[in-house]
């Protein structure tokens, strides 16, 4: 029986998506993040917070890949541009829904796209969106072992961020342990510490993402 | 559930390289899967067995050929299997380590029916 030899990667029309998406973000100058947590480790949050600190110098806008818009809600009342990708109960976002979500958005009026993925350290982490940075989001109550069961997750990540540093006197949350699989898999990993709650590491997370948007501005020319 | 989009993906793949080759019929498919992929072979299959009807690929046999998920030593170049508890090479008890593999994900090749010579 003749045998075809092939060697294809197999998520290929999914990264032809998704480069797709990186150049119509490109074209509109704007950078476009990708955030990932288990539910519950403060994506939402985390972007309030990420609002809070650029929205008097960068125009931000939200898509969020739920089944409900309670999160989009607070965000738009505050009179940031919204869009709801509806996943229908999906474990992940693919290129192909934010691409379906782009017409939703007006692009051309926005420097920073924030595309919150669905609640899942396993499937995101192999559909790539067209984003410019992947920021994964650990919390202290998860456990320190997250990078040693999820490594995909934390091999992918741009930027990882560990939230609710608030809780890790009471955890006993083992930092070194936690770092150490992080940089196993990712060496070099861009790493801020943080609390939404109190504020801890806000900052340098704000003043790290000043940077990439004047990278940005700057490619615009 | 994602293994519906790379099921439909698979099948792309492999019925343009059957059409190509000018092939009657598909009867197997290769596939190389990494540990940390994430890919569940049940799944592939389920999904296959639906959505490859009524196609060149009907009927096909997946074949899987997982790839374990392996760490290499920055010290000592020792590779060994990942566990997920520990980074740090057993042998040298370093831990400056990388990842050496596992992360595969691809159709490695068809088996065909062409039609009969004229």
């Amino acid at each position: 029986m003749p045998n075809i030899p092939i060697v294809e990667t197999i998520l290929n029309v999914n990264d032809q998506l998704a480069e797709q998406n990186r150049r119509i973000f490109d074209q509109a100058g704007v950078l476009a993040l990708n955030v990932m947590a288990s539910p519950g480790g403060g994506k939402t949050s985390t972007i309030g917070r990420i609002i809070d600190a650029l929205r008097d110098e960068a125009r931000i806008g939200v898509m969020d890949g739920d089944i409900v818009a309670i999160d989009l809600e607070g965000f738009a009342a505050q009179g940031i541009p919204v869009s709801l990708i509806n996943t229908g109960g999906n474990c992940h976002l693919d290129a192909n829904m934010v691409h379906s979500a782009l017409p939703s958005m007006d692009l051309s009026a926005l420097d920073l796209l924030i595309i919150e993925n669905v609640g899942n350290l396993i499937c995101p982490a192999a559909f790539k969106l067209g984003s410019h940075i992947n920021v994964v989001i650990a919390s202290v109550p998860e456990g320190a072992d997250k990078p040693y069961k999820y490594p995909a997750m934390f091999r992918g990540a741009d930027v990882l961020l560990l939230n609710k540093m608030d809780l890790a006197e009471y955890m006993e949350f083992d930092v070194a342990y936690f770092r150490h699989g992080v940089e196993v898999l990712n060496p070099g990993l861009t790493f801020f510490p943080i609390s939404c709650r109190t504020g801890e590491g806000l900052g340098d997370l704000a003043a790290w993402l000043r940077l990439r948007l004047a990278e940005k501005a700057q490619a615009r020319g | 559930m994602h293994e519906l989009g790379v099921t439909q993906s698979l099948l792309e793949i492999a019925t343009r390289h059957a059409e190509q080759a000018g092939a009657t019929r598909i009867t197997r498919l290769s596939l190389v899967v990494g540990e940390l992929t994430s890919i569940v072979d049940d799944s592939v299959q389920f999904y296959w067995d639906l959505i490859a009807a009524g196609t060149l690929a009907e009927g096909a046999m997946l074949e899987f050929r997982r790839v374990p998920a392996t760490l290499r030593c920055a010290n000592c170049a020792h590779e060994f299997p990942l566990s997920h508890d520990r980074y740090v090479c057993p042998r040298c008890e370093s831990s400056r380590i990388t990842v050496a593999g596992g992360e595969e994900f691809y159709l490695e090749s068809i088996d065909v029916d062409l039609p009969a010579p004229v």
